[in-house]
């Protein structure tokens, strides 16, 4: 015991005991610098995760090259996705819209296929705390940065000492608390649709045939979707908020 | 003292029954969103999409709350960090 959800292999396959089981296993481990380290489920479903974008990827390069003058079949769909994604950017940002329209992109379309993965039997990625802290670090660090190059020195501390000097501990505590609720509401909502999903067809047996479609609907669908959608939201949101209205 | 597993396990499906008592909140915060976005599209129906995603978001975020506490419950029951 004591690695927990974040990196239980093999054990929690001992403690699970039942058919309920939404935990991440290990595939097979292998030690660097005197440390286990284990290649997990989430590992090679996110490999999967990436495959699936990456093909998609390509896909597109390959239409939008091949483009006539009027759009035809799966060019519409590319878009139909880009049009949406950039209108969602420029209502957020406005005029730093055209900055940061790739990594919100990206970001998006990432969480988006992690969370409905659980449709083609994958455990979602997002599902472990490992990737949703790592996301949630990226846009700490975004954050950050544009506050600095924004700001400068003079303005991150006269934003830290805001009301009184006094306080900065409660103002760094605020920052810090930023990427830790971004990435547990993400994780929680994941996690908590998986293990549900999992209680259904571990506890029902036979019961459950056809209708938990409805609930993989809610769960993957559409609390995925709205998931994906806050986190990318907050993210521009807290980036808009650190360059200020100064640019 | 000691203490056996089994008395450990059973504190902790009792701390989880208790932690999942956090549903409360977002449910009370997930309703009164719900019906001023009623309101507000009486009021005004031709604002209907935009009430929409300004309140899905807005209890989306109210949400987490009451996902720490399922979290927590989770964690007690099926990853047994105290035994």
């Amino acid at each position: 015991m004591g690695h927990g959800i974040l990196l239980s292999a093999a054990e929690a396959e001992a403690s699970a005991g039942s058919d309920i089981d939404f935990m991440i296993h290990g595939v097979f481990s292998y030690e660097i610098f005197g440390q286990t380290v284990w290649i997990t489920t989430t590992h090679v479903c996110l490999l999967i995760v990436m495959l699936i974008i990456i093909g998609f990827c390509l896909a597109a390069n390959r239409a939008v090259k091949k483009a006539g003058t009027v759009p035809t079949g799966f060019l519409n769909v590319v878009e139909l996705i880009v049009e949406m994604l950039d209108g969602m950017i420029k209502s957020a940002m406005g005029s730093n819209a055209t900055k940061f329209a790739n990594y919100i992109g990206t970001l998006f379309l990432f969480i988006f296929i992690s969370n409905i993965s659980g449709l083609i039997g994958l455990r979602p990625p997002t599902a472990d705390y490992g990737v949703t802290l790592a996301l949630a670090l990226i846009t700490f660090c975004m954050i950050h940065f544009n506050k600095f190059k924004y700001q400068h020195v003079s303005g991150v501390i006269k934003g830290l000492c805001d009301p009184w000097v006094f306080w900065a501990p409660i103002n760094i505590i605020g920052d810090i608390a930023v990427p830790v609720s971004l990435s547990l509401r993400l994780f929680a909502n994941i996690l908590s649709g998986t293990a549900i999903m999992a209680l259904v067809y571990g506890l029902l047996g036979w019961i459950a045939t056809a209708w938990p479609a409805a609930l993989h609907i809610y769960f993957d669908l559409f609390s995925g979707a709205i998931q994906t959608y806050v986190f990318c939201m907050l993210t521009m949101t807290y980036v808009n908020d650190a360059i200020g209205s100064e640019s | 003292m000691e203490f056996n597993e089994n008395f450990i396990l059973g504190c902790s499906a009792i701390g989880a029954g208790l932690a999942v008592i956090a549903g409360i909140g977002p449910g009370i915060g997930q309703g009164i969103a719900a019906g001023h976005a009623a309101a507000a599209v009486g009021r005004n129906p031709g604002a209907k999409g935009d009430v929409t995603s300004t309140m899905l978001l807005g209890q989306a975020v109210a949400e987490t709350t009451g996902l720490y506490g399922l979290f927590i419950a989770l964690m007690l029951l099926f990853v047994k960090p105290l035994v």
